[in-house]
């Protein structure tokens, strides 16, 4: 009796039996493959090629304090970015966060201003970051007289992430059961009480997640930033100073064409940024999951 | 305690109205900064005007190379992206092992992680010399270009189909298979098809992705202002136009630059409009 | 005649047994229906006859399976299988396409090109299907405009089309109203002179009316199976009776 072996196993060799007579599918199968090897063959080989061809010039030079053309130090690029990192979310974090809480918690769902706002949240993350720059450029550069400075690249930058940071506390908000609500509000809290004691710590995981991927976007952000921050290659000392950002770092490094060391080692931390970045914004998400 | 309550409902409702107030803003700076000088410039010589040459006397200002220079890029990214972008789609969502799902799904985050200038980096390192090397030319071209895009328009790709697919109800497939169709046959003619508004959007995402993508096209498409010649030489795209010339442009040049910037701006909300219709019209059904 | 043969068969998902050691002739040219309470086993043995649990992961089996004597575990093609064994599933399930192109697809699919040869198909099943004269001056239209029932007949029409000897029904008529469920079990009687069906229902009264054979399934295992007559007038079984006259499930 061959009743105690599993017999719905299609072995390799019936497999191929099957595909032989229809070569199509054959075809098609293998063409899917291809196509899914060749998109992560071109990741493996951008981080790996980028990786080993620039650790070794990291070294104790490329981190110090002082930028010379001789030594072109990546210290100054990285304050400025945690500078305008800092201003950005600043901004937009209250507001993101207060505008979600606004559509989930208090307008009538379908409204005409919570079909407004929705839109214009939609448009601003279709906008390409170049034409930030350039409305950064207009509007705080210019027009509120701020120049090219830390504080306008970090204003720039905040519009820029505001529609990141609302679409991902509103998609938390939406999370949080509504039996936390009705409970709240039966034991006779307000809506302001059940959002700040109830609703708002119970999304904090999503918000934070929003925030990390926030951060990336700024830290990879150059377009939108090279004619609002500048390209100034030291450290911004005051928030009205110019200061070129790690992104903006390593594109005049790279097209200066003089410094192809320096440009492979800045490209390691900013893959190596990206890398963390992702790993984190995707560890609490899992976490997420598994606690709802 | 009232009070508070109805103060602070105002203070969420104006928060919910600063990105009213953002898109207002950059309409109006743009379109004020922008229009006149394509009035001055005349609209028919901009959009048309096949020469850029601003300092010319008189200065040229003719942004059509620009506009088909990025119009070629785009479609030449569309072209490689979208296939491979789509079959990946269908592997994650139907071939792909369990074990190594999670790995790919972080691989392709990662791919949309990337900085630009990263892949504008890797584009002068491996691509211009790739392509210099197997097609001619010097590799600063539309086709590097091309390639470049293609690859950094997967991701958006990607995650928007894989969705898509993914939510196709299981019975479509399954009534396929039952019929004696090959995974394949019930995956392409079936599922796809069941899916197919939901990858038009990601399409569209990406077109969006690759018309304003800047700062990686500047570092290999070689900027030169002219009407595009072959996919081996050197193109002008509207975001490099501006990003190119913005630093040292004065009075009617810089307002010209602007000027782009408006057009770029018209089309990507053009593209949001057509995306925005197209996902609605499939959550209709 | 023995159109179908289970022998010794278990399954299990994963570490959990699902089916005990079910032995079953199925008939050609009748209609036998598998009852039970929800859990049984019925729609699981159901789907092990045209493989359709092969989509289930971790699900594995042992024992065999003969359809006209071959074991369709080892030695068929599970194409050629699903063709032979047709599938109507218990959510009408019509492709998001027109009522022509899901009445050819299964055709299609088996390497049908000719347009004649597929206009015959697709007529010809959907009046197998008896709903020709409600779809005919529609046919470009999509299939997702009909009404349940109409899509549930699709899908039998669908099913025929590829020219099946089994057709498989799992709860066909678990979604539809009265009017429709009685309009599917008169095809059923009616398809029985060409074809044998194996019907899942949690409705007894639908299997007096229309099975000739019936199983009764529980946790898993067959505990009786008999023509209908037998099993409902005279079961030999105490859980059997207790079933039918509704002392549980």
């Amino acid at each position: 009796m061959s009743s105690l072996n599993t017999i719905n196993k299609i072995t390799f060799k019936q497999k191929m039996e099957m595909y032989k007579k229809r070569k199509g599918s054959l075809a098609v199968r293998m063409l899917v493959k291809l196509s899914a090897l060749i998109t992560f063959a071109v990741l493996i080989y951008i981080v790996l090629f980028i990786l080993i061809n620039g650790v070794g010039h990291l070294n104790a030079e490329f981190f110090s304090f002082n930028y010379t053309t001789e030594n072109v130090s990546v210290i100054p690029a990285v304050i400025n970015t945690l500078v305008i990192i800092v201003i950005s979310l600043v901004i937009s974090i209250p507001i993101g966060i207060l505008s979600a809480v606004f559509l989930v918690e208090y307008a009538k769902r379908g409204s005409k201003i919570v079909n407004l706002i929705r839109i214009t949240a939609e448009t601003l993350s279709g906008i390409p970051s170049i034409v930030y720059g350039l409305f950064g450029m207009l509007f705080f550069v210019n027009t509120l007289k701020m120049g090219y400075s830390m504080i306008s690249g970090g204003l720039t930058l905040a519009i820029m992430i505001l529609p990141l940071i609302m679409r991902t506390t509103e998609e938390a908000l939406i999370s949080v059961p509504d039996t936390y609500r009705e409970a709240s509000f039966g034991l006779g809290a307000g809506t302001l009480r059940t959002v700040f004691r109830v609703i708002l710590p119970a999304s904090l995981p999503g918000i934070l997640a929003g925030v990390i991927l926030s951060i990336g976007r700024i830290i990879g952000e150059s377009a939108a930033l090279m004619y609002t921050s500048g390209t100034v290659a030291q450290i911004a000392t005051n928030v009205m100073d110019s200061g070129r950002t790690l992104a903006i770092h390593m594109y005049l490094l790279a097209s200066e064409g003089l410094y192809t060391d320096q440009a492979y080692a800045t490209a390691v931390v900013l893959l190596v940024v990206a890398i963390l970045i992702n790993m984190s914004s995707q560890t609490i998400s899992k976490r997420i999951i598994r606690k709802g | 305690m009232k009070i508070r309550e109805n103060v602070m409902k105002y203070v969420f409702f104006l928060a919910a109205l600063v990105s009213v107030a953002a898109v207002l803003l950059i309409c109006i700076f743009l379109f004020a900064n922008g229009v006149p000088a394509m009035a001055k410039i005349g609209v028919f010589d901009f959009l048309l005007g096949k020469e850029w040459k601003p300092s010319d006397i008189p200065p040229l200002f003719g942004i059509l190379p620009m506009i088909l220079g990025s119009v070629y890029v785009t479609a030449g990214a569309l072209i490689l992206g979208v296939p491979i972008g789509l079959l990946t789609a269908v592997y994650m969502s139907r071939y792909c092992p369990k074990k190594i799902y999670g790995f790919l799904r972080m691989a392709v985050d990662l791919l949309a992680g990337i900085p630009s200038v990263v892949y504008g980096f890797f584009g002068i390192i491996i691509l211009v010399p790739f392509v210099r090397n197997t097609f001619g030319g010097n590799g600063i071209s539309i086709l590097t270009a091309c390639i470049l895009l293609g690859i950094m328009i997967l991701p958006t790709i990607i995650s928007v189909s894989e969705s898509a697919i993914n939510a196709v109800s299981s019975n479509y497939y399954e009534g396929a298979l039952a019929l004696g169709a090959t995974k394949e046959s019930s995956i392409f003619k079936v599922v796809l098809p069941a899916a197919k508004s939901g990858i038009l959007a990601g399409v569209v995402l990406g077109i969006g992705r690759a018309i304003g993508e800047t700062m990686a096209v500047l570092m290999v498409v070689g900027n030169q202002a002219r009407m595009p010649k072959g996919i081996l030489q050197g193109v002008r795209t509207l975001t490099t136009n501006i990003v190119a010339e913005m630093g040292y442009a004065a009075d009617l040049h810089r307002e010209a630059l602007i000027a782009t910037g408006v057009v770029l701006f018209v089309f990507v909300l053009i593209i949001n409009v057509i995306f925005s219709i197209i996902k609605n019209g499939g959550k209709n059904r | 005649m023995n159109k179908i043969e289970v022998k010794n068969l278990d399954l299990y998902y994963g570490e959990v047994q699902a089916l005990y050691g079910v032995n079953m002739q199925i008939e050609e040219k009748e209609i036998t229906a598998f009852i039970g309470p929800s859990g049984c086993g019925k729609s699981t043995l159901l789907k092990t006859l045209n493989r359709m649990n092969d989509l289930v992961e971790g699900c594995r089996i042992t024992g065999e399976v003969l359809l006209e004597n071959t074991d369709i575990y080892k030695d068929m093609d599970v194409y050629q299988l699903r063709k032979r064994v047709g599938m109507v599933f218990q959510k009408p399930n019509p492709f998001p396409m027109s009522i022509y192109d899901n009445i050819a697809y299964g055709p299609r699919t088996h390497g049908v090109r000719s347009r004649v040869a597929l206009d015959e198909v697709v007529e010809d099943s959907l009046k197998k299907a008896a709903l020709w004269d409600e779809v005919k001056d529609r046919l470009k239209k999509s299939a997702l405009g009909l009404s349940g029932g109409q899509q549930q007949r699709l899908c039998i029409a669908r099913a025929l089309a590829v020219q099946p000897e089994v057709i498989l029904m799992d709860e066909p008529t678990s979604a539809l109203d009265p009017i429709s469920t009685a309009k599917i079990e008169d095809l059923a009687l009616e398809l029985k002179n060409a074809y044998t069906i194996v019907m899942v229902t949690h409705n007894m009264q639908q299997a007096t009316r229309i099975s000739d054979k019936t199983g009764f399934f529980l946790m898993g295992k067959v505990v009786e199976y008999g023509t209908t007559e037998q099993v409902f007038s005279m079961p030999r079984e105490k859980e059997t009776e207790n079933y039918i006259t509704g002392r549980f499930g």
